[in-house]
């Protein structure tokens, strides 16, 4: 299966805040299948891009295109955020909230959140409030809810930031599945470790601009800038 | 101080004799004010919540006034109600001065921009909460607004509890327009006024507590009610 609403097309895309600009101008183009994975150090505006490509982000400059009718491709993305928003529910009906507003029934969307759950790793802790969950559980609570509407594109912000190595393995798992089933994936991590092992393709930012853009193998063989060949190594950037 | 014991002496005496009167006069009190609340709060509400979510260009102004409006002296809503209400006022023909209804009318307008104002920032809260999640679902403005709505109500009830306990405890107004009559318009507080006035002070206190104990059951129940709903830990 290959997304509908791919390719997404970034054109000298740029996003000013404060008078500085913390983004861009950017220009690249998403499509096919498989991971794309975003590397760059803190403040490097992985974030921004993210959430620009997603719409989320007001730009201050350039284009930012989908394919379709713009309401089939909201539809069709999902978003893992940064820190994950919880609603005031229960974990199950986080989950499952996604499916009520596309009218499922509730019995249906909380017996497919319930699996949804389940499959992440909270199968027992579907009951509790929300709130109640640890930074790591919170997380895969949103995968799941982001899951649950089978996105064709799903962006995640560094989504197992706060998990242990096993939630980690189980969560790449979890994301080559996806992937296997043509979901395109694009996700920010700073675990190089993971981008490795995820990589299809590598986008590096630094200050704000795109510096590199390789697949997976080619840029941790031979990454062609020293911010990035640093980036890989551990070492402290200038 | 003896004027205190001997009020809630007298308080209990009316309560365990299950006084008709006080019955009366408290069942109309709690009939007035609920109904009040319950219109204010369908008004209140969802204006809260709109004001919260929704971006336009009076939208300052809008929650400015109503801030202001919280402020309403009750005496000069009663005033302006009466005039509304009175025979040569617009609203003259329907010949509701002296009634509950009006007294309801003038209660939904003083307690509306409260209910409404607490309702707003208590959903902006919330709206901040899930504005990044509810905007990359691609919610409709509805689906919106029932969220916060629903995930809010614990403190939208706090808000229609606020309402209540102004309007149960309100006097000027519903004395203006409701006149303090015997048998038809008169409520507890408009009877504490004219017992105060009376001299009649046990039973002015008396009054007094039994309109106190009303308002912690009313606000006791609710609490109750919804502790005991599930998946209310928040
Ligand atoms: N609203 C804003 N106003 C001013 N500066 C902002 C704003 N949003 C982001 N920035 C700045 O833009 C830069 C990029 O931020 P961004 O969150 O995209 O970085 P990031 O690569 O995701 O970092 P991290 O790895 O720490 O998550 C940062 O320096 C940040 O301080
Ligand atoms: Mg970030």
């Amino acid at each position: 299966m290959v997304s509908a609403i791919l390719r997404l097309t970034l054109d000298q895309v740029e996003i000013r805040r404060g008078g500085r600009c913390i983004l861009g101008p950017i220009s690249l183009t998403i499509e096919g299948e498989g991971i794309t994975i975003l590397l760059g150090p803190n403040g490097s505006g992985k974030t921004s891009l993210l959430r620009a490509m997603h719409g989320l982000e007001r730009i201050s400059g350039g284009k930012v295109s989908w394919q379709g009718p713009k309401d089939r491709v909201r539809a069709r993305q999902a978003f893992v955020f940064q820190s994950p928003v919880l609603m005031r529910r229960s974990v199950l009906d986080c989950i499952a909230y996604p499916l009520l507003l596309d009218g499922v029934g509730k019995a249906t969307a909380r017996r497919r959140a319930a699996d949804r759950g389940a499959e992440v790793g909270l199968g027992d802790l579907l009951e509790n409030p929300a709130n109640s969950l640890s930074g790591g559980e919170r997380q895969k609570m949103a995968l799941a809810r982001a899951l649950i509407r089978a996105p064709e594109v799903l962006f995640l912000d560094e989504p197992c930031a706060n998990l242990d190595g096993r939630s980690t393995r189980e969560i790449e798992t979890i994301l080559q599945s996806a992937r296997a089933d043509g979901t395109r994936i694009v996700m920010s991590t700073h675990n190089v470790g993971q981008a490795r092992r995820l990589a299809d393709h590598v986008l590096f930012l630094h200050d704000g601009l795109l510096r590199e853009s390789a697949s997976g193998c080619e840029f941790f063989t031979a990454p062609a800038t020293p911010e990035a060949m640093a980036h890989i190594n551990g070492d402290l950037l200038p | 101080m003896n004027d205190i014991l001997q009020g809630l002496a007298e308080a209990g005496r009316l309560v365990i004799t299950l006084d008709p009167d006080l019955a009366e006069i408290t069942a109309r009190s709690l009939q007035v004010t609920v109904t009040a609340t319950v219109i204010a709060s369908a008004i209140g509400l969802p204006l809260g919540a709109w004001l919260a979510v929704n971006r336009f260009r009076m939208r300052r102004v809008v929650i400015a006034l109503l801030n202001a409006l919280m402020g309403l002296p009750p005496v000069v809503v009663g005033l302006i109600v009466y005039i509304l209400f009175s025979r040569s006022g617009p609203f003259g023909v329907l010949g509701l001065l002296f009634t509950p209804t009006v007294m309801i009318i003038a209660q939904v307008i003083i307690i509306t921009p409260i209910i409404a104002s607490i309702a707003h920032q208590a959903i902006r809260e919330l709206w901040a909460d899930y504005h990044d999640l509810l905007i990359s679902l691609n919610t409709t403005r509805g689906q919106r607004m029932r969220a916060l709505l629903w995930d809010g109500r614990r403190a939208l009830m706090t808000a229609s509890l606020a309402g209540f306990g102004r309007a149960i405890g309100e006097v000027g107004a519903i004395m203006i327009v409701g006149g303090n009559i015997d048998n038809a318009t008169r409520v507890l507080t408009t009877a504490i006024a004219l017992e105060t006035g009376k001299g009649n002070f046990a039973l002015a206190l008396a009054l007094g507590f039994v309109l106190i104990a009303l308002a912690i059951a009313v606000n006791l129940a609710l609490h109750m009610l919804s502790r005991t709903e599930r998946g209310s830990r928040w």
